[in-house]
């Protein structure tokens, strides 16, 4: 492997017929760029610079983890030295007085992510046991097929549509309902202007479907056959068969799907900076406006123009960028503990 | 005796029961989920078609006020940063791949680099944004193309990566072997066997990578910036579809929602006729070099 080979020496030099060479009689004149391309190539220095190469793109993969952490602290030093950690527990948020503090926003992410995740979870669920373990095959496809269209929906999309059609129906006709029947829990505290947490969190409920059940079916999927087949025997039902068979299998590669999930509901910015309202202050009720650590930084961006106010919000996406980390670091030890060796697909 | 043949039929009632209460429960969910997404798709190629005409792809936006234009230069300068970005990021992307399935299987450094690329994949796009805005346009204190060519590179690598590893692992050993017993150097063999081999998967991902960044919004709001002009040069702001559908969705007028949904549908489209396109190509086996 070591040899240096030149690359004419594949076609043969000597003379064969009439002190004629290979290409010659071919008859093709070899130009360099074909003799590379066709030759075996040559070399250890070749050969050790193309695995350094390799090694450096991969590891740019730390670099960019390491480059954006590092930026992002550096950039949001003004308002780290002058709040410090308590810039996540105050609520206080006057980019006029150039007063900064995050909680509202954190506020609003958790509750709009939770909301997404109550609604999404046992849907998800509830489609993941459909077409793994009930639909008939010819249906498998298209729903499939149908989930997986949904996620190349761009989330701006999401949003036009979530402003023309859904926050009319929450205004109109979802919204007075839930107050009549669920007012008084609480939550559900006039004035409903249509837009709020409400319609945020079922926007991210859409979007968090799809990985959701998909991330589930293939851990289902991965559930070996003779586990069902063994509580079949026995005597079963169905549903036993699924909740002792699969679901107590799969539950940690589920566990694992719904934290994915949670994971892309807390960075979803776009879809839910056009229906959540705008405001920074903590939400009474389901109604009312609010904001997002995601939302506030694509809302008030373009509007931050003193440096503590672009300090404060890129401290914001310093801190989105940690957790999600976190989250995303715990969902994926999950699914890989559950799918081992066949691993899901990157989501 | 029968005193015991009537709890077990009581129980199996019960169990029948539950079983068909949780079919059902299955299938409603499916159904309640199908709604929405159908209700969507259905919207957008309704309020997509009626709204597109021929000013949409020749036209720069109209100012407030007046009626007509179009997108073309947002039509554009998606292409451009698009292009800019896959240029970036597909080559990191697919050499991290090779380096994790070739020479990384299975050491230490190579997990690493695996999670890592999992976990940077789940990594909200906008601060991707603000970290493009923080490197490039607060050092420049412009905004620019470049900028947002580099906050969806970055977006690209870890997919591209994860794809490229996963096709170079249905590689049979016996390939490879063939070629380095043949003598072939170990990049030779990588290049001409291994990559060539994958060559159809690996452009998949890479398209898929593609198509998910196409259409993202949050990483461009203060890199590209947008552009209501012509342009195309990579140091200015520059027009992006995303951009312009956002900005026309959340405006109070009706000309203008229509014209975001003519967008999105055309974004859509466009997204599916890239992909097509070089699947069918890479097929034909244009993209793997035969000649």
């Amino acid at each position: 492997m070591t040899r240096e080979r030149e690359p004419e020496e594949l076609i043969p030099a000597a003379p064969l017929v009439g002190g004629m060479t290979a290409a010659e009689i071919v008859g093709a004149p070899v130009s360099p760029v074909r003799a590379f391309l066709q030759g075996r190539g040559s070399s250890t220095f070749a050969d050790k610079s193309f695995g350094g190469l390799m090694l450096l793109c991969a590891l740019s993969i730390f670099a960019i983890v390491i480059f954006i952490a590092s930026i992002l602290v550096l950039r949001s030093r003004p308002t780290l030295h002058q709040f410090g950690f308590k810039f996540f527990i105050r609520s206080d948020w006057d980019p006029v007085s150039g007063s900064f503090g995050a909680f509202p926003f954190i506020f609003g992410t958790v509750a709009t992510s939770l909301l997404a995740l109550l609604i999404a979870v046992p849907l998800a669920i509830g489609v993941a046991i459909f077409i793994t373990e009930m639909c008939p095959k010819a249906l498998r496809g298209p729903i499939s097929f149908l989930t997986e269209l949904l996620a190349a929906i761009p989330s701006v999309v999401y949003g036009l549509w979530a402003i023309v059609v859904l926050v009319p129906i929450i205004r109109d006709l979802l919204g007075p309902w839930l107050e009549k029947y669920l007012g008084w829990t609480g939550l559900f505290a006039e004035p409903n202007f249509g837009i709020g947490l409400l319609p945020a969190g079922i926007i991210l409920a859409i979007m968090i479907l799809p990985i959701i059940s998909s991330i589930s079916r293939d851990v289902m999927k991965a559930v070996p056959i003779a586990q069902r087949e063994a509580a079949l025997a026995l005597g079963a039902t169905r549903w036993e068969m699924i909740r002792i068979g699969v679901l107590r299998n799969a539950r940690i590669g589920i566990v694992g799907a719904v934290i994915l999930g949670l994971g892309r509901a807390l960075g979803e910015t776009m879809a839910v900076a056009m229906v959540i309202g705008n405001r920074a202050e903590i939400p009474h009720s389901l109604f009312a406006p609010a904001n997002t650590l995601a939302s506030v930084i694509a809302n008030e961006f373009s509007e931050a123009t003193d440096d503590m106010y672009v300090s404060a919000l890129i401290e914001i996406g310093l801190a989105l960028f940690l957790v999600t980390i976190v989250v995303n670091a715990i969902a994926r030890l999950l699914v890989w503990a559950v799918t081992r060796g066949n691993p899901a697909r990157a989501a | 005796m029968s005193d015991v043949r009537t709890i077990n039929k009581i129980n199996r009632a019960h169990r029948f029961l539950t079983d068909h209460l949780v079919t059902g429960l299955a299938v409603l969910s499916t159904v309640l989920v199908i709604i929405p997404l159908v209700a969507i798709l259905v919207y957008l190629l309704y309020k997509g078609t009626t709204s597109l005409n021929l000013a949409f792809f020749t036209h720069v936006p109209a100012p407030v006020g007046e009626s007509g234009g179009g997108m073309a230069n947002s039509i554009v300068g998606s292409s451009v940063v698009l292009g800019l970005a896959s240029l970036m990021g597909i080559p990191v992307g697919i050499s991290a791949g090779v380096y994790l399935a070739e020479y990384g299987a299975g050491t230490h450094l190579g997990n690493l680099v695996r999670f890592t690329a999992d976990v940077l994949n789940g990594v909200p796009s906008i601060v991707m944004g603000i970290a493009a805005y923080s490197l490039i346009v607060m050092q420049q204190k412009h905004f620019s193309a470049f900028a947002g060519g580099v906050a969806l590179a970055i977006m690209m690598v870890p997919t591209v990566t994860r794809t490229t590893e996963e096709m170079l692992a249905t590689v049979p050993h016996a390939i490879r072997e063939a070629a380095l017993g043949l003598g072939v150097p170990r990049w030779r063999t990588i290049f001409s066997v291994s990559l060539r081999t994958a060559s159809p998967g690996i452009i998949t991902g890479c398209m898929l990578a593609f198509a998910r960044v196409a259409g993202e919004t949050a990483p461009l709001l203060f890199t590209a910036f947008g552009n209501q002009f012509w342009s195309l040069n990579l140091n200015e702001p520059i027009a992006a579809l995303p951009l312009q559908i956002y900005v026309y969705a959340i405006s109070p007028y009706d000309e203008w929602h229509r014209l975001a949904w003519a967008g999105a549908l055309v974004l859509i489209v466009m997204i599916m006729i890239s992909v097509t396109l070089v699947r069918i190509f890479a097929d034909r086996g244009i993209l793997k070099g035969n000649s």
